[in-house]
Parts: C-alpha cells; structure tokens; sequence
C-alpha cells in the first residue's frame, strides 16, 4: 500500500458488508469498483447496483438502526475509507447539513432503482404479450378446423 | 440590485413581517459578489460551502477569492506555515461530504501515533487498524524536494476544488479595504478595485493582510498569538519506515518552556513541530538533543533541516468576528487551541457559509448563527487550557508519567480491554474529538480507579526494580 493513501485496501471477491448483519460503519470508497447484491430467499443473488470511486455505502443500517439490507462486494481491489457511527451521527446533530450529500446520493440512487423497476415493468409486459400473441395464433388455426 | 435592504413599515402585512424578521436586513440576492481574502482552507472550505449551497436553492451568485500565493511554489513562498496533519474526524467528515483526499495530497497516512516519555515509548493504535490520518504539505513540499504535481498541495488541492464549483481566483495582494456606499471595496496593490456584497476575510495569522481592516472595522483586533516552531529534515524513504513508520511520534519530555512537539513522517521528510512558551532556539536545541528524541533518527544523529520557519498560532479569538457584510473566519477569527486547526476552519467556514446563504449577511444574522459555531470552540478551548494544565503536569511529574504509560500500554496490549487513556491520549495528539469529549471519557468510574492502580503499580515496580538493583550491587 502507498504511503500516501488513507483507508484500507479490499481485494477482489471480498465482502465489505453482508446482509443481515448489524452495521456501524459507513464506507466511503476512495478506489475501486464493488457490486451490491440482494441475496433472495431461495438462494442465489441478484445485483441490483455497482458503485465507483466517490460513492458511499451503508448509510441505510445507520440511519434506521436495522440490519445491512443488502451484501456490498469488492469487483476490484478496493481502497475504502470508514466512517464511525459515531463520528458521523454526532457531527450531524452539529451540522444536519453534513447528511446532505447522502441524502443527494440516496436519491440518486432510488431514481437509478425506480428507472430499472420502470424497465423490468415493460420487459414483463412485453413478455406477457408476446405470450398472449403467441396462445392466439395457437388457438387461432385449430378454431378455425373446427 | 444586487442586495437587498428592507425597512418594516405600517403597510406591510402580516407575512411580510415574519419574512422580514429585522428592521433591516441584508441578504444575498441573484447577482451578489463575494469576496474571500485569504486562499488557505478556511476561505475555500467557505467557498466551496457557499457556492454548494447557494447552487442548491437556485441562488446565483459570484465569489472571488484573492490569494496572490501560488501553492505550486516550495519552500516558505508556497507554504502557509502548518504542521500540515488532517484530523481523524475530519478525514472521515470530508468524505462524507464527498471530498476525498487523493494519494497525490496526502503525503503519508497515519495510523498510530507513538507517545515519548523518558520513563518509556509506547503505541497507540486506532481500533480499526486504517490510515485514516493525513500529513499533507500545506505548500509544495520543502525546500530540496521535488516538486509535487501541483494539486500535491494541500491548500492547491482546496483551492482548485473551490474554482471547479464556480470561484473566480485572483492572482493579486490586497492593499486595502475601505467602504463604499455601505457595501465593501477591496483593493489590490496594482489599483484595481472592486465592490462586494459582502467580504470574508480568511487571512492566516501570520499573514500581514490582518492589518488591512483599520478604516472599515476599527472593532477588530487581531487574535493573541504564541509563537512555534516548524521545521522539515530530509530522510531516506528506508529510513523513515524503519524509525517512524505510519505513525506520529509525540514527545511528553520534562524540558522547561515546552508544552508539545511532535514528528509527522511525509514523503521522504520527517516535520517537526514544537509548541511551547516563547519557542526560541534554546529550546529547540534542548528538544533535539534529548535522547528520545534522537533515537527517532538513524544512528541517533538529528540532520540539518531542509525547511523551517516560527510561525504563529491562534491562542485567543479576534476581539469581533461579524459586523455588516463583513466575517472573519479561521485564525483570523477563532481557531481550535493547538490542534485541528484545519478542522475548525472547516467548522467555522461552513457555518459562515449556510449563515449568508441562508440567513442574512448583517451582523445580526451573523450573531445568531455564526457566532454560536465560534462559541463552542471558544468554550472548548477554555476546558483545552485545564487539558493542557493537566497534560504538563504529568510532564512534569515522573510519577505520573509511569502510571499514565503503564495503564496505556496495558490496554495496548489487550483487544478486548476497555481503552480508557489510550482513547484520552489518541483524541488528545490527533485532536478528532472536541476537547469536552476528552475530558468527560475521563469522568468514567474506571478510568480514576484503573489510573490509581497503575500509578501504583507502577511506581512500585519501579521501587522494588530499584531496591534489588541496590541490593545487587550493594
């Protein structure tokens, strides 16, 4: 690790945070790139973002005081700097401002979920027709033998 | 128009009252001009925070910021004269903020500081095991290094993030300051002027532009002063791992007239910074030439510095902080005793800055909500004094020097242990916490009880040590 850079390095493959565990730290990601993935209860996972260098992560379980709601991976080896419960919550009682860019990323983010909700929306209902086409050209022939 | 000056009269309604709060109120309006003297980070933190601000509630106005100083210079010119570390909780604050501090900046991250008495060293860990305390040049490094790239400054580094959210940086030294028609004019010393809505002034202490506001704020004297002593020595990269490593060693020697000193590792130099009553170099030949501190250098031997200067501290708040479009922040203003210096400027730039874009640029606004962020330093400096007072006595008294390190490297060494003074100590030397948080850890019922045990403990040790050596050699 170089003298100059602050954090801690992650390698490729490690998992930063897992759901369903207590959190109290927040993470600020100074190099890298890392997936975040919703594990489903069948097993298996499905990636619902990835986020760069200047993202902040685990925000969620601090400010509610719940379980991480999500696993946060490294894709790459990534430097990421903590954030105390601690330090944070009490500087913000000081300075509210102090969550404001949080909150600008938490939003951004919820617009990033609502676009891809929108998206997953209109391929089910494409599929959907298609189906719906494909039973009527089915159905059409053998009403017309008859 | 570019401000704005409402007077409360009979007609206005209900409304217009409460918006209008005071008989007469000055703010911020689309098309009001700033101007910021001083380009170190108390004026850019300000300017940064205003203009983010200001951006967020669709409020458009022009900041110029006057630094005739290029941080691309080393040595002294490219300097302004700072142990040159960046806090714990600062570190993590401005990256949550969204500022982080590249590797280019941040000439060596510290996580473990190394406390000197002459009764014995001993480490001090952050819990976490991470870097997350930067030294940083607040210039391009000292003289005889290499030059960095130019945003390998620490105030460069500020200061293009305040350009790139919209600031205007003029190149030109202020000369003078003067009113005109009720709004402040600045002027440079090759003639050109200009007028503003509203002036910060964010001049260092050592800076000589503190003498410039006379004639349009006769109520400002500049803040007490005491004066320290920075130097740079110039080690190989081998050597600096092999004796300083990642961490800051801090000194608590029994030498008259010093209160604090400290080595800071960055790049290929070692910073040395000594607090003390009227630093001279007497007393920076007494530090140098004691054992604790020569064993920091290889083969005990101190070099000659590269880099040094005496600058000055802010020791006590300027005499008026606010007046009518006009603020003072950082060491011009209020400034943390002694340590996080660059996190109080954080603090009281930021509180400046939602001040005016939020409430108003009169000294009433100022008052109200700008005053109070420079009264929590002011009264935590005051509890910093009784700190200090108790911290030079333990330097003083080799039989708490023995209990205090006795009970650190104890929880050192245990994990699970509850770290009591290793906490105090940690938050104390790298100034993360406010100095009241400091004092109250002391206020826990086992901190006393285990401070007692040790000091006892420790001195008997000591005694028994002593009394088989004489036996032995008696």
């Amino acid at each position: 690790m170089a003298n100059g850079n602050l954090g801690q390095w992650y390698a490729k493959g490690h998992v930063v945070v897992r759901q369903g565990e207590i959190g109290d730290n927040i993470f600020a990601i100074q190099e890298g790139e890392l997936e975040v993935v919703k594990e489903r209860q069948g097993g298996g996972e499905i990636r619902v973002a990835v986020l760069h260098a200047g993202d902040i992560f685990g925000e969620m379980a601090i400010l509610e005081k719940e379980q991480r709601n999500a696993t946060v991976r490294t894709l790459t080896d990534a430097r990421l700097l903590t954030v105390d419960k601690k330090t944070f919550m009490s500087r913000v009682h000081e300075d509210p401002s102090l969550a404001f860019n949080i909150l600008r990323m938490m939003a951004k983010r919820i617009r990033t979920l609502n676009a891809k909700l929108g998206e997953r929306r209109s391929r089910v209902d494409r599929r959907r027709a298609e189906r719906r086409n494909v039973g009527t050209r089915r159905k059409g022939p053998r009403r017309s033998a008859a | 128009m570019a401000f704005v000056e409402r007077t409360v009269k009979e007609g206005d309604n209900l409304a217009a009252f409460f918006e209008g709060g005071e008989e007469r109120r000055l703010t911020l309006t689309d098309g009001s001009r700033i101007a910021v003297i001083g380009g170190g980070p108390a004026g850019t933190f300000f300017t940064y925070f205003l203009l983010r601000l200001a951006e967020s509630i669709d409020l458009d106005v022009s900041v110029d910021i006057y630094e005739p100083r290029s941080f691309a210079y080393q040595g002294p010119a490219g300097c302004n004269h700072c142990g040159g570390i960046v806090s714990e909780s600062l570190v993590q604050l401005l990256a949550t903020e969204g500022i982080n501090l590249p590797p280019a900046v941040v000439q060596r991250g510290i996580e473990s500081y190394v406390l000197h008495m002459d009764v014995g060293t001993v480490r001090i860990e952050t819990p976490l095991q991470e870097k997350r305390i930067a030294a940083v040049f607040r210039g391009n490094g000292p003289r005889e290094s290499e030059p960095l790239p130019v945003s390998g400054s620490f105030d460069g580094f500020l200061l293009e993030l305040a350009a790139s959210s919209g600031a205007r940086v003029v190149r030109k030294l202020v000369s003078a300051t003067s009113w005109d028609t009720g709004r402040p004019r600045v002027t440079c010393s090759d003639g050109t002027s200009a007028t503003y809505d509203l002036l910060a002034v964010a001049a260092g202490i050592n800076s000589q532009a503190l003498q410039l506001f006379q004639e349009i704020a006769p109520g400002y004297q500049a803040p007490k002063t005491l004066k320290t002593f920075i130097c740079e020595f110039r080690l190989p990269r081998e050597a600096l791992d092999k004796f300083i490593g990642p961490s800051m060693h801090v000194f608590l020697l029994d030498i008259p007239r010093l209160e604090f000193a400290a080595l800071i590792p960055k790049g290929e130099f070692l910073t040395l910074c000594i607090l003390g009553d009227d630093v001279d170099n007497a007393l920076i030949d007494t530090f140098l030439s004691a054992p604790e501190v020569k064993a920091c250098f290889p083969d005990g031997q101190v070099p000659a510095p590269a880099c040094h200067c005496f600058p000055r501290v802010n020791v006590e708040a300027a005499a008026q902080l606010y007046g009518d479009r006009i603020v003072w922040i950082g060491d011009s203003g209020v400034a943390r005793l002694y340590k996080d210096g660059i996190g109080s400027a954080y603090r009281v730039a930021k509180a400046a800055a939602k001040t005016v874009v939020h409430h108003g640029i009169s000294a009433e606004d100022f008052r109200q909500h700008y005053g109070p962020a420079c009264g929590r330093i002011n009264s935590d400096n005051t509890i910093a004094k009784f700190i200090f007072g108790v911290s030079t006595l333990i330097q003083r008294v080799r039989f708490l020097r023995r209990g205090v390190l006795r009970m650190t490297a104890n929880e050192q060494q245990r994990r699970a242990a509850r770290r009591h003074m290793s906490t105090v100590l940690w938050d104390l030397f790298t100034g993360s916490a406010p100095y009241k948080e400091v004092l109250t850890r002391t206020f826990h019922p086992e901190f006393p009880a285990m401070l007692g045990w040790n000091l006892l403990a420790g001195n008997l040790a000591r005694r028994r040590a002593n009394g088989s050596k004489g036996n032995a050699h008696g």
